[in-house]
């Protein structure tokens, strides 16, 4: 076991690990934070992508003892004061989600890209989500919310109060 | 009505309920990570499985040494398919399609011999699911191997005679069943035998046989199911399609009384069929809870999703279209074979049946035969993927007449309006006995021919051509239809199918005015909450914000048939708005008596009941409120305007569209890129537009996905070589482009909605759309196919031959 210390959507938190537990199963089976899920074991879906320091990674590829001293923000803590973040809003607003299970992952993914690029083409928007699968909505409407976020005052913020980017 | 898709428009903009684009109501917890997905639950004590699987195709289980992993730490059992004989049951075939269909029984965890390669043979239960998957590792199974049936063709074809192999030896055959639809027999239409031989004499006969490959479902959750048998009932959570067939289902084939299990399905992330199933795992779960008296929990990685969940397609096609040298289309005769896998799943047997009505589409033959032989082999069983049945009959039809009009040097849309059934000619009995009741192709196709701007798009064809630009243009054409809804009972009676294809809707007029809804359909991602609200407050007159739709659940909604061939809207749908009709007519006598008026004279608008010619009224919600306190109310009715509604469609619904798509083809590399899809589909009344629109995007991807990418291999061992999803090419946004898709309606005449279903349309109709632009693209090449999915590796090989002959 080994200790690790890190804040997870704005809360510090500390733990004995096991060396091999994902950061993922910490968030999901020790914090209880089951808004982020696991779609695969090969890294490919994205689904569990979560923000670690400010900067997207596939949280089933990243082992919790990574984590320690880092900040971590799920899609839990993405929302500010009740409201939702810019690209949640956009995914609602161009219905963007059907199933909702890629859309934790596709709205860190996509959070994370317009911090880097706050203004993507469709092409860059397309190549910036290549790496979160999605089986429901053939990418049309998630592109048209990502465009609209891009244009949405707040998009590049810091995500959350205490756990936003570095 | 004809809209086009672009931006959302603006909600308050709209006067009513039906055809307004609601954001959903679903979308909050979903975008905030306060989903309730099978895996996130886990009652007191949970247990946690891991399932030992065969790594052989075939095999005789000659031991099982179980007591290393029975001595891991925190291991509190291991149970093999014989510790669970007693208990078990067995997974049931719903659908045998004839009465003598071959079937193995097919036990949830192995006993004496495996199958298919990831077949279970035994359950490890540990305190943590680490700590099970350790330990599955420590488990030792003796295998003796089998010969495997795994080719199609050769499994059709195998007998004990000649030495094939048999994927259930002690069965005999590979040959599970042997249907037929001949239209001269049924006296819908003449001998495609006769129509065959005129075509060969004189006339035109396009030949082909087309592979449907084997397609994974692969939905986003995998599958993950728990069971806590403490307390009065036992209650099974699943990521499924289908809680209420399961709770059927686990008790015909249990023993344990159907009013001592409740199945929820929670939130449910995606299933496209693929969780139309009722599973070995969700069994073992259910007998290992039972034994054990604790709750168990059991979540499939994607390799065990990819490699046991059930696949779908798969099949050879086997067709001959004869037609006379005007064009004219005088007769098709398939020939199919469809591989079941290792076991005959839930439905799988009747998915090409469900195509069988359909090879013969939008187009007139006066004569048609459809002859399918499922097979068995070793490998994972097949079933329902979206479409089922319906995406490889357009695909073969599709496929035909762009072939016959390339025989013919004629455009292939003009070949399709010389033998499309007419705007003024529904409702029409086609040569399969099925009757369309309503469509309008021409419309449809000219909308989508505009949008497209197909004649530019052939003037920049010709060109490349001339030019001979390494870069081709394709285009492809897709006017397809579908038949969904499923379905009348007695149809499927007819079909020796199971169960019925009625759905049950209640709606509860709660004392605060709320509306508490339940349907018997199980969403998973379609957006029932949403579009059944729209329906409820259009037929009620209440605000939509007010009405609650409760779904998933046996012991909420207790009767229901689910989720799946595009039954919601057309089927549960339309009993949700019987019942709201009931409850209007419930609340009728209770409004006059309250305004002390005769119930003639009271007249029902925007949720007001009203007495004619003056201003005085009652809401539909006071009334509710009026009925909790039953202080006064008329002799004779009871003191409720709660109602129940159980719809039987009378009919399929038949959506259709025109699916126009433009790819460019490199023809040095063999690289194919979408460049343009217009797609413009009629699916009869539109609930909520933002929502079809969605559907419709989703569904092209997978019927494009098929066409490109998609195809689960195996080798020579019958070992899954796609079990990742690194291997099985699911398409990312990197692959794809923006669609233009836009709708029609000509309402459906078959539901009071006007509904006609969506759901697998997209995918139904995109496949042919795709195969024929890149065929197209190759024709100045001596290209006639190109085996799907259309992988770089095909085209280029295709472009050689072809360039060669």
């Amino acid at each position: 076991m080994t200790r690790i210390e890190l804040t997870v959507d704005g809360a510090k938190v500390s733990d004995d690990v096991e060396p091999r537990l994902l950061l993922v199963q910490y968030l999901r089976e020790r914090l209880g934070k089951t808004g982020t899920v696991i779609g695969c074991d090969t890294a490919s879906c994205g689904a569990c992508t979560v923000h670690l320091d400010g900067h997207s990674v596939k949280s089933c590829n990243v082992l919790a003892v990574q984590a320690d001293g880092a900040e971590v923000t799920t899609v839990e803590g993405l929302a500010t004061d009740g409201a939702l973040h810019p690209v949640q809003e956009a995914f609602h607003e161009y219905h963007a989600l059907q199933c909702g299970f890629c859309t934790p992952g596709m709205i860190m993914q996509a959070a994370d890209l317009l911090a880097e690029n706050p203004a993507p083409t469709e092409e860059q928007i397309r190549q910036g989500l290549e790496g979160n699968l999605c089986r429901c909505t053939g990418y049309h409407n998630i592109v048209r919310a990502v465009q609209h976020a891009a244009g949405t005052p707040g998009t590049t913020a810091a995500p959350a109060a205490d756990g936003g980017a570095a | 009505m004809t809209t086009t898709e672009e931006a959302p428009t603006a909600e308050a903009a709209h006067d009513g309920e039906i055809g307004r684009d609601r954001r959903r109501k679903e979308d909050h917890r979903l975008l905030t990570g306060r989903t309730r997905w099978t895996d996130n639950i886990a009652p007191p004590g949970t247990l946690h499985l891991a399932m030992v699987r065969s790594p052989y195709a075939h095999a005789r289980i000659t031991g099982i040494d179980t007591r290393d992993a029975q001595a891991s730490p925190n291991v509190v059992a291991v149970l093999t398919g014989a510790d669970l004989a007693d208990t078990q049951g067995v997974l049931a075939n719903a659908w045998p399609i004839t009465t003598d269909q071959v079937a193995p029984e097919h036990k949830p965890v192995a006993v004496d011999r495996v199958a298919f390669a990831g077949e279970i043979v035994a359950v490890v239960v540990a305190r943590s699911a680490a700590a099970a998957v350790d330990a599955a590792e420590l488990v030792d199974v003796d295998y003796e191997e089998l010969p495997a049936a795994l080719d199609l063709k050769d499994a059709a074809a195998a007998t004990p005679e000649n030495g094939g192999a048999l994927a259930h030896p002690d069965l005999g055959t590979n040959n599970s069943a042997r249907w037929i639809f001949d239209s001269a027999e049924a006296g819908t239409g003449g001998d495609v035998e006769d129509a065959i031989a005129a075509a060969r004499s004189g006339g035109i006969l396009i030949e082909r046989e087309y592979r449907q490959q084997r397609l994974i479902p692969a939905f986003m959750e995998p599958r993950s199911v728990v069971v806590d048998p403490t307390g009065e009932q036992i209650t099974l959570w699943s990521a499924t399609q289908i809680p209420h067939i399961t709770r059927f289902l686990l008790a015909a084939t249990t023993g344990v009384p159907e009013s001592k299990i409740r199945v929820i399905a929670p939130d449910v992330g995606g299933g496209f069929g693929g969780k139309l199933q009722t599973t070995p795992e969700e069994w073992a779960a259910f007998a290992v809870a039972r034994r054990l008296g604790k709750p168990v929990k059991y979540t499939e990685t994607r390799s065990e999703s990819l490699l046991a969940a059930h696949h779908g397609r798969d099949q050879w096609q086997k067709l001959t279209l004869a037609a006379t040298t005007d064009g004219t289309v005088t007769g098709l005769k398939v020939e199919l074979l469809a591989d079941l896998g290792a076991y005959v799943a839930l439905v799988g047997g009747g998915v090409p049946v469900l195509g069988a009505f359909m090879f013969n589409a939008i187009y007139k033959f006066p004569a048609y035969r459809f002859d399918c032989r499922t097979v068995l082999t070793n490998k994972t069983w097949t079933d329902a993927y979206r479409g089922a049945g319906r995406p490889e009959a357009t695909f073969a039809v599709e496929r035909l007449m762009d072939e016959l009009a390339a025989e013919l040097g004629r455009d292939p849309l003009e070949v399709r309006r010389q033998n499309w059934i007419t705007h003024d000619e529904f409702p029409f009995t086609t040569v399969a006995g099925l009757t369309y009741d309503s469509g309008d192709y021409e419309s449809a196709t000219a909308q989508a021919v505009e949008a497209f701007g197909y004649e530019d798009l052939r003037a920049e064809q010709a060109r490349r051509r001339e030019e001979r630009d390494p870069v081709q243009l394709g285009i492809g054409i897709s006017t397809f239809t579908e038949m969904c809804g499923l379905a009348p009972s007695r149809v499927l009676g007819s079909l020796n199918y199971g169960a019925g294809g009625w759905e049950h809707a209640e709606i509860r007029m709660l004392p605060t005015g709320k509306v508490e809804v339940t349907t018997g359909a199980s969403a998973h991602g379609q957006g029932h909450e949403t579009a059944f609200s729209q329906i409820v407050a259009d037929r009620l007159g209440v605000p939509y914000e007010d009405v609650e739709v409760l779904h998933g659940d046996t012991q909420v909604a207790p009767r229901g048939l689910d989720t799946y061939g595009s039954r919601s809207l057309t089927v549960g749908g339309e009993a949700l708005a019987l019942a709201a009709d009931k409850v209007v007519a419930k609340a009728k006598p209770w409004a006059a008596h309250l305004l002390e008026a005769a119930p003639e004279d009271i007249e029902f608008a925007h949720g007001k009941f009203t007495v004619a010619g003056t201003g005085e009224g009652k809401t539909v919600q006071e009334i509710a409120l009026a009925a909790f306190a039953a202080h006064d109310y008329p002799e004779g009715i009871e003191p409720s305007i709660d109602a129940e509604a159980t719809f039987d469609p009378v009919n399929f619904s038949f959506p259709h569209g025109t699916h126009l798509c433009a790819v460019e083809v490199d023809t040095e590399t063999g690289a194919v890129s979408l460049r343009k899809y217009v797609c413009v589909d009629d699916v009869g009344t539109v609930i909520n537009p933002l929502i079809v629109a969605g559907q419709v995007h989703g569904g092209l991807v997978q019927g494009i996905a098929q066409a490109l990418w998609e195809e689960a291999v195996y080798d020579d061992a019958g070992t899954l070589l796609t079990g990742t999803l690194a291997d099985y090419l699911v398409p990312s946004a990197a692959d794809l482009i923006s669609f233009d898709a836009a709708h029609r309606s000509t309402p459906a005449t078959t539901n009071s909605l006007g509904a006609k279903g969506v759901g697998e349309a997209g995918t139904i109709a995109s496949t042919p759309a795709v195969v024929n632009a890149v065929v197209d693209a190759l024709r100045p090449y001596g290209v006639h196919d190109v085996r799907m999915p259309c992988t770089p590796a095909r085209v280029w090989h295709a472009i050689q031959e072809g360039s060669a002959a």
